[in-house]
């Protein structure tokens, strides 16, 4: 995010050492550049300088004062020193003062390990609380089943704040008050739940310490497991395949899906699906929707993707005069839910009553989604019962003894644990266009897209808004994918703005994901997200598709077996009273 | 029936409420930095700004309600709570200080925290500090309501309270 202004290169020195970076580069920056790490507990790589926490500074040769390297441009001829004895001595003083006003809770904090905070203290040999402790007596807010804020925990740095409000623009959290007296509180010191939060937990992925963190229901499920009577059944999301990996020292992106399927079975799951088919389901009813409103004519364009729930509650507080144009198809854990309660407790022989449906998610929302509206009961019983977000995985695995880096490669079970390249798309931002272009031209033209066309390269990467054209049979599709809140506001403008025009809509058909990068840069997932690491994890998904027999979600033989032996059509009677759901406007502040 | 007749009082005064924030956002709308402006015509107005307020202001301009109140909270002026019926205003300006403001501050706030044991009456009262309000030659002073009272010591607060709870 920072402003480079030109191609233009400045050389300056860092620690008398020669460095030459692109104009507009921060000092903090440089640094990392030449090999030097600044800390700092409020400048993240995804968010603009606050300059709050005063960790980074630095001395630059010929200045009385020092300067925070987070928010100071390093200039021509600059020479800047980043570590001496002063320094360390300030930057240590700094944090008893921010330890005087948190709690010597890390022991049982939910961050215990990988503490930002926690981690400079140790590296700058912090051993006693120098200074009086003055620790907030307030409240946590439990209020959202999501997510939970510990405000004594909060240092003030304001990531969640810029997060919520600059990328996501929900504004749902803000600094309140000035000065000594400055705090993060939900809109106007009202609960979460009474906030226009959507749950998707970027706050939590982007703060430092354990004041923002997921709802921990791990230990629901190890009673789930531990119960003889109940039949456990796990799914894994597609980014977290990709993703889990980085908890066990594996680079970002690496693929274990067979690796984390053996090790699920060895918790104790007895079937072990994988949310990829539902994926391929979900395409096969959206797909159709698409079709049905491009090429019949039957409801609103554009046609705006479902899958997020983190995007759904936004939509329904904020974007209500366009639900009409909201895919009615649920997402895929919700499908899988319903199908492994129906169709997989029936060829199995189980009482739906007695089987426990646990969901892997690289997102927080998704805890939200399980009860969202009676269409996620319409198995008869809740569909899916627990959510664990990556992060709680990963807690689950280490608590089991089980050593995953030796876990054996073995498969999922049939048959909702096959899957086409098509559905591990899914995890990434472009990746429900993708797959859904893929299915929609075989339903207009009867044809596959060519093997060169299999890619469609325009959907993918980082960019805030993606715009691509496909044709159809000779009309051409035109389609927009968004991530990150702040994004989506712009593309529905857009919508609206011809709608109120009278005009043709700029789109057929729009993707959104909540978070920047899509899932795999969900809520939920391994803490240390930047662009670097997304870009990995999206590359993980791509080769798995690449990788896959089949790319294309019709194509999916365990989907078409289901069709015929169970829900008859898509979008028939049967598959519309499972997977598929509808949306209603919400209040966005509850008060 | 009583019940009724105080729902419908409610309700219209919350329509006159949100016509005249209507009014202030249509005064103050397209001119830069206009929210500090509204939010003053509104403390103007009702004495402090309601949650109910706040959003019906949101609604009208498009703010979000955590934009609202990271100003509301910043600054010291905007109250979120009704004001009392008696305002005591203890000058904390340096002369004031130096004579004892802050025993004087701490004695009202003793004084009412006695009020509130005592079973109410506290609540009448706004206990405020404010800078230098020109009267150093009184020092210490307090402002209650609009009258100022000067060369105070701690023993004289109570009084104070007392004539204003009679009146």
């Amino acid at each position: 995010m920072k402003t480079i202004h030109s191609n233009a290169m400045i050389q300056a020195t860092i620690n008398g050492k020669p460095i030459e970076v692109p104009e507009g580069t921060s000092i903090l920056d440089a640094a990392r550049q030449c090999g030097v790490r600044i800390p700092t507990l409020c400048k993240h790589p995804d968010l603009l300088p606050t300059a709050a926490c005063g960790l980074c500074i630095v001395k630059i040769a010929g200045r009385e004062r020092m300067s925070r390297a987070c928010a100071t441009e390093l200039q021509p001829g600059m020479e800047i020193t980043t570590h001496d004895g002063e320094l360390t001595r300030i930057r240590r003083m700094i944090l008893e003062l921010i330890l005087s006003t948190h709690p010597n809770a890390c022991l049982t904090c939910k961050r215990n390990g990988n503490c930002e905070l926690q981690t400079l203290i140790g590296e700058f040999g912090v051993r006693d609380d120098r200074l009086e402790k003055h620790i907030r007596d307030v409240p946590p807010d439990h209020s959202n089943g999501s997510i939970i804020i510990d405000f004594t925990k909060c240092i003030n740095c304001a990531r969640c704040v810029q997060t919520c409000q600059k990328i996501q623009n929900v504004w749902a959290l803000s600094m309140l008050n000035r000065g000594i007296n400055t705090r993060m509180a939900p809109a106007g010191d009202i609960s979460l739940a009474e906030s226009p939060c959507i749950k998707c937990g970027q706050c939590a992925a982007h703060c430092p310490t354990g004041a923002i963190v997921e709802h921990d229901e791990v230990a629901t499920v190890w009673d789930a497991l531990e119960d003889p009577e109940t039949f456990c059944s796990v799914q894994i999301a597609p980014s977290v395949r990709v993703a889990l990996g980085e908890e066990f020292g594996y680079p970002p992106g690496t693929n274990l899906t067979r690796q984390i399927y053996a090790t699920l079975r060895r918790l104790g799951f007895q079937a072990v699906f994988d949310t990829n088919f539902a994926a391929d389901l979900t395409i096969m009813e959206e797909a159709g929707e698409f079709v049905q409103r491009f090429v019949h004519g039957k409801g609103p364009l554009p046609l705006i993707t479902s899958c997020c729930p983190a995007w759904t509650d936004y939509m329904e507080k904020k974007h209500q005069d366009l639900i009409e144009n909201f895919s009615t198809a649920k997402s895929p854990q919700q499908m899988l839910g319903v199908v492994a309660k129906t169709y997989y407790s029936e060829k199995a022989g189980l009482d739906p009553a007695k089987h426990f449906q646990v969901s892997i998610m690289p997102c927080t929302a998704k805890k939200y989604e399980l009860e969202r509206t009676d269409e996620m009961f319409a198995s008869g019983y809740q569909d899916v019962d627990v959510t664990l977000t990556t992060r709680e995985l990963a807690r689950m695995i280490k608590q089991s003894g089980l050593v995953f880096r030796e876990m054996p490669e073995e498969e999922a079970d049939s048959p909702l644990g096959e899957y086409s390249g098509s559905g591990t798309l899914f995890g990434a931002t472009g990746g429900v266009m993708e797959a859904a272009l893929r299915t929609a031209h075989f339903l207009v033209t009867g044809q596959n897209l060519a093997a060169e066309a299999i890619n469609i390269l325009p959907a993918r990467g980082l960019k805030g808004v993606k715009e691509a054209e496909i044709v159809l049979e000779g009309t051409t599709v035109r389609v927009a994918i968004s991530h990150g809140m702040a994004n989506v506001d712009k593309v529905l403008d857009k919508v609206r703005a011809a709608r109120d025009r009278g005009e043709e809509p700029p789109y057929h058909f729009i993707e959104v994901m909540a978070c920047p990068g899509g899932c795999i840069g969900g809520g939920g997932q391994p803490y240390g997200i930047s662009d670097e690491v997304r870009r990995k994890r999206m590359e993980g998904l791509y080769h798995d598709d690449k990788s896959c027999a089949r790319r294309f979600s019709h194509e999916n033989p365990a989907i078409q077996q289901l069709y015929k032996d169970f829900l008859g059509e898509p979008l028939g009677e049967k598959a519309e009273q499972l997977l598929h759901t509808r949306y209603k406007p919400r209040k966005a502040y509850q008060r | 029936m009583q019940t009724q007749t105080e729902l419908g009082k409610l309700l219209e005064w919350v329509e006159i409420m949100r016509g005249r924030i209507r009014e202030i956002v249509r005064e103050w709308a397209d001119q830069e930095g206009n929210l500090i402006m509204m939010l003053h015509a509104i403390q103007n107005e009702f004495g402090y700004i309601s949650r109910g307020a706040a959003g019906e202001l949101a609604k009208e301009t498009g703010i979000s309600m955590a934009r609202i109140y990271e100003v509301i909270t910043f600054y010291h002026y905007f109250r979120v709570t009704p004001p009392g019926k008696h305002t005591l205003q203890v000058c904390m300006g340096t002369a004031c200080y130096l004579k004892g403001a802050a025993a004087l501050h701490k004695e009202l706030e003793r004084q009412l925290g006695i009020l509130a044991a005592a079973g109410g009456g506290h609540d009448e009262f706004q206990l405020e500090t404010v800078r230098c309000i020109g009267c150093c030659g009184m020092a210490p002073a307090v402002v209650v309501d609009a009258e100022t009272h000067g060369r105070l010591c701690p023993g004289d607060m109570a009084q104070i309270l007392h004539q204003k709870q009679k009146a």
